[in-house]
């Protein structure tokens, strides 16, 4: 499919707290600076998308707040819809509303402070209010459980997830927006404090601060602008159950669903050869291995071992979370859409000293949402 | 049909936020409090004045960039005396009632400010009604909209 483009992308730094910026101001940043990424000025935007979580912004509506900073008050207002979930479902709601015909580009942008609210109460919220929240679950004691069935189910080790943290705090070396950046050990992971077994805090994502934003275009635009259009090959989303204990947690049927979706959209038959990169939403380390199997680069059970055997390294086979991912900046609801605009740049050959080597083809992004992963978006981007 | 009895959960959800007012809002709120002075900015396209200063004009997408100090004077463009009990998110308490709820129009500021009038008494109320900022005494100003006490109705007539 080469029917809608990327034609602009922008995101914030990721830092435990941006002090210097409140919502708007954020949304602005970003907003001006996708369409500065396109060569596009506010007057070619006829479509905008904002997503937020009223949540973790604590007010109501959040998403219709920032109407001024990403631009669609312009000149008296435009059409704006909004998304409250992951950046990437924003980006296909985005997607869905140019093939409708009604429109030629759209501007998705995503906000997210993570420092100003209480991140344990706010994920404790997302939970059934009669019989589970009031128990005290919150995301970190969600995702453990989940580790644990995975774990049991394989025979993983702890050791098998402490490589992922290693490789992707690493790779956010080469990353100037990445949050957490560290040459780490095996044992520095293992020896770290211990939050909810099997989970330890290096297994953890970090509490982040940040904005995204991506600008899309039909294929007309996106033919005559001067950049380099990344187009969305393919795109898929599904979800499961809400309540855990309706789910297998060991598996995530609703990501094999989206990726066998959105490969069938953009004619992926092997996704370990065909792919060239690939972003992955790591809210917790075990979660890639997990998602990667999910996503068919290996038989069940063996994301581990592909990590152990380097072939998601940096220098690997396929280069997972070239970024740092998720685990090194975590700003909830933009960490999807910043897994799609680092897939784009590796795209574009433009991700800078994170660039991976040899050409990027075909790149895939994911962003989650809900629980352990209860929603799923998949996303093909290629030339 | 025997009546069964239908249960309710009664909870007090609690969510903490510590929001930053950002480059724009922490200009404003530091010229409440450390100098009793009401800061807005303009837009450089259109020349409209905002207060609170903006991150952005809407209606021409560019950054305000020219920082304005403004007046503690203004007209009552907007406003409701409010008669139900509402709780004071600052003290828990409940605020008491009545009170006037207004949008004010500073002197040479295009946009209104939200605030309160000292006045309740509707027949004393009207648009275009002269007011004017009364601050809260040095020591108690914090930096946050409520540095401002109210805004008093002006002995002058309005225009
Ligand atoms: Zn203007």
């Amino acid at each position: 499919m080469t029917d809608i483009a990327i034609v602009g992308a922008a995101q914030t730094g990721y830092r435990r707290r941006i002090d210097d910026a409140n919502f708007s101001e954020m949304v602005y940043e970003v907003t001006s600076g996708a369409l500065a990424d396109a060569g596009l000025s506010i007057d070619d935007i006829d479509n905008f998308i904002t997503v937020s979580n009223d949540f973790w912004d604590g007010r109501t509506i959040s998403s219709m707040a920032v109407q001024d900073a990403c631009g669609s008050s312009y000149q008296g207002g435009r059409n704006v819809s909004t998304v409250e979930g992951d950046g990437t479902f924003g980006l296909l709601y985005g997607m869905m509303r140019i093939l409708s015909g009604a429109y030629k580009t759209t501007l998705v942008v995503v906000h997210c402070k993570g420092s100003e609210g209480n991140m344990r109460q706010i994920t404790n919220g997302m939970f059934d209010y009669i019989y589970t929240r009031p128990l005290g679950i919150e995301a970190t004691a969600a995702a453990a459980m989940q580790a644990r069935c995975y774990m049991d189910r394989y025979g993983l080790t702890e050791e098998d997830f402490a490589h992922v943290s290693v490789k992707n705090r690493g790779n956010a070396r080469l990353n100037p927006h990445a949050q957490l950046a560290a040459e780490m050990t095996i044992e520095d992971v293992m020896t770290s404090k211990m939050m909810a077994a099997p989970l330890k805090i290096h297994d953890l994502s970090p509490i982040s601060d940040g904005a995204a934003a991506v600008i899309l275009a039909d294929r007309n635009t996106a033919s005559k602008l001067g950049r380099k259009p990344v187009w969305i090959k393919g795109i898929a989303h599904c979800s499961e159950a809400h309540y855990l204990g309706d789910r297998d947690l060991a598996e995530a049927p609703a990501l094999r669903d989206a990726a066998h979706r959105a490969y069938g959209m953009a004619g992926v038959e092997n996704p370990f050869e065909e792919i060239d990169v690939v972003e992955l939403y790591d809210a917790y380390s075990y979660m890639e291995p997990l998602w990667l199997e999910e996503l068919g680069f290996c038989p069940r059970g063996k994301g581990g071992e592909l990590t152990r055997l380097g072939a998601t390294a940096f220098d690997g086979p396929v280069p997972v979370n070239p970024s740092g991912g998720v685990l090194s900046a975590h700003a909830v609801l933009v960490a999807g859409l910043a897994r799609v605009i680092e897939a784009t740049l590796q795209i574009r050959g433009e991700a800078g000293e994170r660039q991976v080597e040899g050409p990027v083809e075909l790149a895939l992004a994911h962003g989650i949402n809900g629980p352990c992963g209860q929603s799923h978006c998949v996303v093909i981007l290629g030339e | 049909m025997e009546k069964s009895e239908l249960l309710h959960l009664q909870v007090v959800v609690e969510l903490p936020y510590r929001w930053a007012a950002g480059r724009n809002g922490s200009l404003m709120l530091k010229a409440l409090r450390d100098e009793k002075k009401i800061i807005g900015n303009r837009c450089p396209e259109c020349r409209k004045v905002y207060v609170p200063p903006r991150a952005v004009c809407g209606p021409c997408f560019i950054a305000p960039d020219e920082t304005v100090e403004l007046p503690a004077t203004g007209i009552l463009a907007g406003y409701s005396v409010v008669n139900y009990p509402f709780i004071d998110p600052e003290t828990g308490e409940k605020r008491p009632v009545p009170y006037t709820y207004g949008y004010i129009q500073l002197d040479g500021c295009d946009s209104y400010l939200s605030h309160f009038v000292n006045e309740t008494d509707p027949a004393r109320l009207s648009p275009g009604l002269r007011v004017e900022a009364v601050f809260k005494p040095d020591g108690e100003r914090v930096g946050q909209m409520q540095d401002i006490l109210h805004f008093k109705v002006s002995e002058e007539k309005g225009g």
